[in-house]
């Protein structure tokens, strides 16, 4: 790819040789877009794959067959596969949805709702555990293997050794059912103010924080510890500078590239992993909405659902791997 | 005092029973008058229903797909949620079962059963302040027998010909006679709305105690008190809250800590850890549901009827009732009634087990080798462990089960009423004929057992129009047996609804109808402060 080649034969070339950056970002953005439509394809036919449909599933015992043909035939589910899909992706694009088969309720505005609480629970997870990772982090290869760094190591280890369901529930039996500190359920509602909402999320948020803390940061030690052990960190020692010094100033930006994967993917998953703790909070996020679609066959949520998760995986890994070749030249260039 | 009796005093204290009404009751429940006349007093002056308060309550079903439209009304949390705001024309009477006037004042059928005349109550009023018309009520009932609508009544509905106003009187017109017409009408998707609720079936407008002030589907529902209802003897707290849990141990730990009033689906395991928080109490009310082990009358092996009675007597109910509901429902006797319907056939001798018999009718069938029995975790809770439990007791007769675990997603489309041999449930219905019709009908939908007889249909139909009780009652009896001793289904347990609440919580009706105090426990309770 970084061949140098005789610039008058393609223009892409031309382009790619003279802004090598900006070329590879585009590429990845393009590629991002690619997946996301291979994504949707395997989504909707993932989905048609299903056993059971809307009908039968929705209506239960109650159902007759005359309801059942009468809901079918309202949906158009008799129409093929491929018209379905192509209509689908066309609206979707537009950022139209569709409405809910089971509520009528236009999707978009829906998960427009369900979204932003999701975002509002994982921004406020993220703003807490990505500093308090990397800075623990930090502190622990300081330390690496005295005291601290071990005690750092023990509590972060089990925190990432118990299941999120149950930290979750140990939180609420303290706080919530022996102490009565906390507000429990964490329902939260349009009528709600900000400080209310606050005090709502505190337990899911401390869920989130302990579970995603241990991965990112035993991910940045080790990232610090390996480029600590390179030659030009023994220079740095032998020049003299300060074991902090070295560590923010040379070891920290060449650690930058796997600490930012890793921290995306742990943005991804507060955004679309945390099913469970909305569950366990009865958190109305965009988990519990798509689990009650995929219930029901609510085919148009399950959708809109799936394709968002999709974009939000996507766009984060895109954004991780930008970024990581903007911190680390190298990369710009690969063998 | 006995539960019943402690049932009649606390319906007393909270207003729903006249003095009348109480004596004769507790009499006839072998009450002295003197009894009775003093515990009546006891009860009336023992805390009156307390007016006010914010009633939180966490329920277990909502889901993000909920539609506010009473006739896609589908889940416990829009159950409850629609009896806040809604009226019936007819509701079931907590203790009997009988049908009691709602919306409609009184009624009177024909003869033969076959047209129906109901009187509709004057001076009620809607949320909107509109007052409620015959029109209405019309339109309502058109909207849930229309052929092409999605109603979930549409099956009850079904063999009403004609609707009509007469004057201010509703005229309803069968296909063909039926003497339990009014209780039908108590379907909680047959809410009552303006026009029908054909203008905007959303808009969540009734003639209920309670207004709706809020509502996100599965997430939470908000009432404010209807100033103008018509009834007094319900509607105590000024506002309700229903908050959508599906997670048990929130629900639990929502009660426990105080954040909710009342939960419902306690499971049965967990029951006795609950008991032990100090301010809660567990509210079980016996039901109609009831856990089956289906098999097609028309399938090998299933179609030898000494095999079905062998597989029916290898089944212990006791255990089943013990290990599967923790105690907390009734044993089954292989037909789908339990005396919680009215014209139950009483004195039919209570099936057991017993290996003898079941291998002796298992070699008279003349089967050799295993039976299959699919089975999963949606069928019903603890499915799974009640099939490998039945397997064991079968074993004792010489009979081996195979044990075949679905995946519990398309369970109901894949297995259920598709495969000869399954484990299900179903929920109560609020008359025999109902029950009858729908699962064991030659031509019923959901016949899944495959029970085809055509002296069973005749026997249905003619009950179903027979107006003297004591000649109904016999012809159930009839019908009980010959699902007891020749249909493809065991019946090992009926579970009981187990919901639970803090104990501010009073006045609690255990309605056999359905869970949740047949969904009114939002109306009927108050609290204590």
């Amino acid at each position: 790819m970084t061949n140098p080649a005789p610039s008058n034969i393609l223009p892409g070339l031309r382009f790619r040789q003279r802004f090598p950056l900006l070329a590879l970002i585009l590429e990845r953005f393009v590629l991002s877009i690619v997946l996301l439509f291979a994504v949707s394809i395997l989504i909707f036919g993932g989905l048609e794959a299903l056993p059971g449909d809307f009908a039968t599933t929705y209506l239960g015992q109650s159902a007759t067959p005359q309801a059942v043909a009468n809901i079918r035939q309202d949906l158009g589910l008799n129409r093929p596969v491929t018209t379905r899909y192509v209509e689908w992706l066309g609206n979707a694009v537009q950022g139209d949805f569709g409405t809910s088969w089971a509520s009528k309720n236009s999707v978009s505005e829906q998960i427009g709702k369900r979204l932003g609480n999701s975002l509002f629970l994982a921004g406020f997870a993220a703003v807490i555990s990505v500093p308090l990772a990397i800075g623990l982090g930090m502190v622990s290869v300081h330390f690496r293997n005295r005291m601290p760094d071990k005690i750092i190591n023990v509590i972060s280890l089990a925190a990432i050794s118990l299941p999120e369901f149950f930290i979750g529930y140990l939180l609420i039996l303290f706080f919530a059912v022996k102490f009565g500190m906390a507000t429990f359920p964490a329902t939260v509602y349009d009528s709600m103010g900000f400080v209310e909402r606050l005090k709502a999320i505190a337990l899911p948020t401390a869920t989130l924080v302990l579970v995603v803390l241990a991965h990112m940061m035993r991910m940045t030690r080790a990232a610090i510890l390996s480029v600590m052990s390179s030659a030009y960190m023994e220079t740095a020692e032998l020049k003299g500078l300060s074991a902090f010094r070295s560590i923010v100033k040379h070891a920290a930006p060449n650690a930058l590239a796997p600490i930012i994967n890793v921290v995306a993917l742990n943005l991804a998953y507060l955004v679309v992993g945390v099913v469970v703790v909305e569950v366990v909070f009865v958190y109305p996020g965009m988990g519990q909405y798509m689990v009650d679609a995929v219930t029901v066959r609510d085919m148009p949520v399950v959708q809109a659902c799936g394709l968002i998760f999709a974009a939000v995986y996507i766009f984060l890994n895109m954004t991780a791997d930008i970024l990581a070749i903007i911190a680390n030249p190298r990369l710009r260039h690969p063998r | 005092m006995n539960d019943y009796t402690k049932y009649l005093a606390s319906r007393v204290t909270a207003g729903g029973l006249s003095r009348r009404e109480f004596m004769g009751r507790a009499m006839a429940a072998g009450i002295t008058l003197a009894v009775a006349d003093k515990l009546f007093t006891e009860s009336a002056q023992a805390a009156e229903p307390k007016r006010g308060g914010h009633l939180k309550l966490g329920l277990e079903g909502g889901a993000a797909t909920d539609s506010k439209d009473p006739a896609k009304f589908l889940s416990q949390f829009m159950f409850c949620v629609g009896r806040c705001w809604g009226d019936m024309l007819v509701e079931s009477d907590p203790l009997t079962g009988a049908a009691v006037p709602a919306l409609a004042e009184s009624w009177e059928p024909s003869k033969d059963a076959v047209t129906w005349t109901f009187k509709i109550r004057k001076g009620v009023k809607f949320h909107d302040g509109k007052e409620l018309t015959i029109d209405d009520v019309v339109a309502t009932l058109k909207r849930h027998t229309d052929k092409k609508s999605e109603s979930g009544a549409l099956g009850v509905l079904g063999s009403i010909k004609e609707i009509k106003a007469d004057g201010g009187n509703l005229v309803l017109t069968l296909s063909e006679g039926n003497a339990d017409m009014p209780l039908l009408l108590s379907d909680y998707h047959l809410v009552i709305q303006p026009n029908g609720g054909v203008d905007d079936p959303l808009a969540s407008i009734g003639t209920g105690p309670y207004k709706l002030a809020s509502f996100e589907a599965g997430v939470r529902a908000t009432f404010e008190k209807n100033k103008d209802d018509w009834r007094t003897d319900r509607g105590y707290v000024d506002s309700i809250e229903i908050i959508g849990m599906n997670d048990a141990t929130a629900r639990i730990a929502a009660l426990s800590s105080g954040q909710v009033h009342y939960i419902n689906r306690v499971d049965p395991k967990t029951v006795s850890l609950l008991k032990r928080a100090p301010n809660v109490e567990i509210l079980s009310t016996a039901g109609r549901g009831h856990y089956v082990f289906i098999m097609h009358c028309d399938k090998a092996p299933f179609d030898n009827n000494d095999l079905r009675l062998a597989l029916k007597y290898a089944m212990d109910r006791e255990t089943m009732v013990q290990k599967i509901l923790g105690g907390y429902g009734k044993v089954g006797n292989d037909f789908p009634i339990n005396a919680t319907y009215a014209l139950f056939p009483e004195g039919i001798e209570q099936r057991v087990y017993d290996p003898d018999k079941a291998a002796f009718h298992y070699k008279k069938s003349g089967h050799s080798g295993s039976v299959l029995l699919r089975t999963s975790e949606v069928a019903f809770p603890g499915a799974v462990d009640a099939a490998v439990l039945y397997q064991e007791s079968c074993k004792k007769a010489g009979i081996e089960i195979e044990v075949k675990r679905e995946p519990g997603d398309g369970y109901w489309t894949n297995v259920w009423n598709v495969q000869p041999f399954s484990t299900s449930y179903w929920g109560g219905r609020p008359t025999q004929d109902q029950m009858y019709s729908t699962a064991y009908l030659s031509t019923a939908d959901w016949n899944d057992t495959r029970f085809k007889r055509p002296d069973f249909d005749k026997l249905l139909l003619q009950a179903r129009a027979e107006l003297d009780e004591a000649k109904r009652k016999e012809m159930y009896r009839t019908m009980a047996m010959t699902v007891r001793d020749e249909g493809g289904v065991i019946l090992p347990m009926f579970n009981d609804f187990v919901n639970a609440s803090t104990k501010q919580v009073k006045g609690y009706v255990h309605d056999i109808g359905n869970d949740m105090s047949n969904g009114y426990v939002a109306t009927r309770v108050w609290l204590d402060a």
